[in-house]
C-alpha cells in the first residue's frame, strides 16, 4: 500500500498511509469540534486537505488570486534574538532587520520591539523616550505598515517581578478572593500601562501595537488588553491594533471575569474574535495549539477546524498565528518547510484566513 | 518561516501589493477578497494583477510607492506613503506627523 512522507507534531518525519492519513485528519476535526463547540469540516473540506497533506510535492501553495496577508510578531528579534525566541544570534540593528524582512522577505507588515525590555509593556515603560526615537527613525525608512510590538505579559505584574500579590502562590494557600483581587490590582495597571506605551508610539509615528501573545496570563490578561485598546483608541483614533493571542483557548486563572456581559474564561477563537471587535480591535490573530504527539494531518484538521468557524463569525480580518507549535505547525525550532507549506495552504484555502 | 509563508501564501509586500492590502486591512478592518478589490480598483489592475511582479515593478516605480531594489531618487520611507496615502485615500500617521513637523513656517 502507498505511503506517503508526513511529520509529527514535534516535526519528525514518518510516512502514512492515505487510510491512516483521513483517519487522522477526521480525528483531529472531532476533537475541535469538542473542545471548542464548533461545526464539522465538510467532506469536500476533508478531501481538500487529506489532497494536502499527501501531495509528493515537497513545497505546497495556494492557487494564484488566493494569497493573504502576511503579518509580523516578535519584530526584529527573529533576526537578533536567542534560541528562546527562535532567534537567529544575528548581530544587526533593529532597522536592518525590518528593511531585510520588507525587502527581501516580502512580508506586508513589520513591527519594531525591543527583547532587551522582555518585549513586555511593564518593562518598556521605563525606556520609552528610546523606543519613540527608533520608531521615529524607523519609520523615516519603512515602507509596509510598521507597528510598535509588546507582549502584554501580566505575570510581570506579581511578585517577584512586580508590587502584586501572586496569584498561584495565593491559590495554593487557598486565599482565592486575595488572589482575583490582586489580579484585579494588576489589570487595573496594565490597562494603563498598554494605554501610555501606546499613546506614546502613536506620538512617534507608529501606525499602531500589535499585542502578540495576548491572554498569556489568563483572562485578566486578555481583559486588560481590551480595556488597553478600548483606551488608546479613543485617545488615539488613527491607532491601528492587532491582537495576537497566545494560546487557543483563555485560562480562566481568575474565572469570574467578563466583557460587556461576555464571559471571558475558557473561550475559543470564535469568542475570542468577538469580544476583540467590541473592544474595537483593527485585525485579531487566534491561535491552536499543536499537539506535539498527534500527526500533521491530525494538528491540521483540528487546527483548521477551529480557525474557519473564527474566520466565518469574526466581521474583523483574521490573521492566524502560524509559528513553531501553533496553527497545525510542528513544535520545532526550524519546522519542515513541507509541513509549514502544507498548514500554510490549508488555512488559507479551507479556514479561508484573510492573513497569517 | 517567513520564506515558506511567503512561497505558500504570501502576497508579497512591496514586490507586488501585499503592503498595499494590508494597509486597507488595517485602515477599514477589510477583509481579504473586498481589500485586494479596493487596491485593485485605485491601481487600475486585475485583482490577478496584485500578485504579478511583471505588472506591480513599474507600477509602483511610475506611482512613486516604494520598490524592492535599491533605486536612487524613488520614493522610499515617508516619500513613498504619502503617496500611498494619496493613492489608497487614507491617513498614514507618521506622513501626518512629518506633515505637521514641516509647517511650523
Amino acid at each position: 500500500m502507498a505511503e506517503y512522507l508526513t511529520y509529527m507534531g514535534d516535526g519528525k518525519r514518518i510516512f502514512c498511509t492515505r487510510e491512516k492519513i483521513i483517519d487522522d485528519l477526521q480525528a483531529g476535526m472531532a476533537e475541535a469540534v469538542e473542545v471548542g463547540n464548533v461545526p464539522d469540516l465538510t467532506s469536500e473540506e476533508l478531501a481538500m486537505l487529506c489532497d494536502i497533506v499527501c501531495d509528493r510535492n515537497r513545497i505546497v501553495s495556494v492557487e494564484p488570486g488566493n494569497e493573504v496577508v502576511l503579518s509580523n510578531d516578535g519584530a526584529q528579534n527573529k533576526f537578533t534574538g536567542d534560541s528562546g525566541s527562535s532567534g537567529c544570534g544575528i548581530e544587526m540593528s533593529a532597522l536592518a532587520a525590518a528593511q531585510v524582512h520588507e525587502r527581501a522577505l516580502s512580508m506586508d507588515t513589520f513591527e519594531f520591539g525591543s527583547l532587551d525590555n522582555n518585549y513586555s509593556v511593564k518593562p518598556l515603560k521605563a525606556v520609552i523616550a528610546m523606543q519613540m526615537q527608533k520608531m521615529e527613525d524607523m519609520q523615516n525608512s519603512m515602507i509596509v505598515p510598521f507597528f510598535y510590538g509588546a507582549m502584554p505579559n501580566m505575570g510581570l505584574y506579581y511578585e517577584p517581578d512586580g508590587p502584586f500579590g501572586n496569584p498561584p502562590d495565593l491559590m495554593r494557600e487557598g486565599k482565592i478572593e486575595e488572589a482575583q483581587s490582586e489580579m484585579e490590582k494588576a489589570m487595573d495597571m496594565m490597562t494603563r500601562d498598554i494605554e501610555f506605551m501606546g499613546v506614546k508610539m502613536q506620538e512617534a509615528g507608529s501606525d499602531g501595537f500589535n499585542f502578540d501573545t495576548t491572554a498569556s496570563a489568563g483572562d485578566g490578561d486578555f481583559l486588560s488588553v481590551l480595556r488597553g485598546v478600548e483606551l488608546l483608541k479613543k485617545a488615539r483614533p488613527e491607532a491601528q491594533t492587532m491582537v495576537g493571542m497566545s494560546s487557543e483557548n483563555v485560562i480562566g486563572i481568575h474565572g469570574m471575569l467578563d466583557y460587556k456581559g461576555q464571559d471571558v474564561a475558557g473561550i475559543y477563537p470564535h469568542d475570542q474574535a468577538k469580544l476583540a471587535e467590541m473592544a474595537g480591535v483593527d485585525v485579531f490573530g487566534p491561535v491552536t495549539n499543536t499537539k506535539s504527539g498527534k500527526s500533521l494531518a491530525w494538528n491540521m484538521a483540528y487546527s483548521v477546524a477551529l480557525i474557519k468557524e473564527c474566520e466565518k463569525k469574526s466581521n474583523l480580518p483574521c490573521h492566524v498565528n502560524m509559528g513553531m507549535g501553533v496553527g497545525g505547525i510542528p513544535m520545532l525550532e526550524t519546522p519542515p518547510a513541507e509541513a509549514v507549506t502544507r498548514c500554510s495552504k490549508a488555512m488559507v484555502e479551507v479556514a479561508k484566513v484573510d492573513g497569517i | 518561516m517567513s520564506i515558506a509563508h511567503m512561497m505558500a501564501s504570501g502576497l508579497g509586500g512591496i514586490r507586488t501589493s501585499g503592503d498595499l492590502v494590508a494597509r486597507m486591512q488595517f485602515a477599514r478592518k477589510m477583509k481579504t477578497p473586498a481589500a485586494k478589490e479596493y487596491v485593485a480598483k485605485k491601481l487600475g489592475v486585475s485583482v490577478l494583477d496584485l500578485t504579478d511582479v511583471y505588472v506591480m515593478r513599474d507600477l509602483r516605480e511610475a506611482l512613486g510607492i516604494g520598490v524592492t531594489v535599491g533605486l536612487p531618487g524613488a520614493p522610499r520611507g515617508i516619500a513613498a506613503k504619502m503617496n500611498i496615502e494619496k493613492l489608497l485615500d487614507i491617513e498614514i500617521n507618521c506622513c501626518e506627523i512629518f506633515r505637521k513637523m514641516t509647517s511650523k513656517r
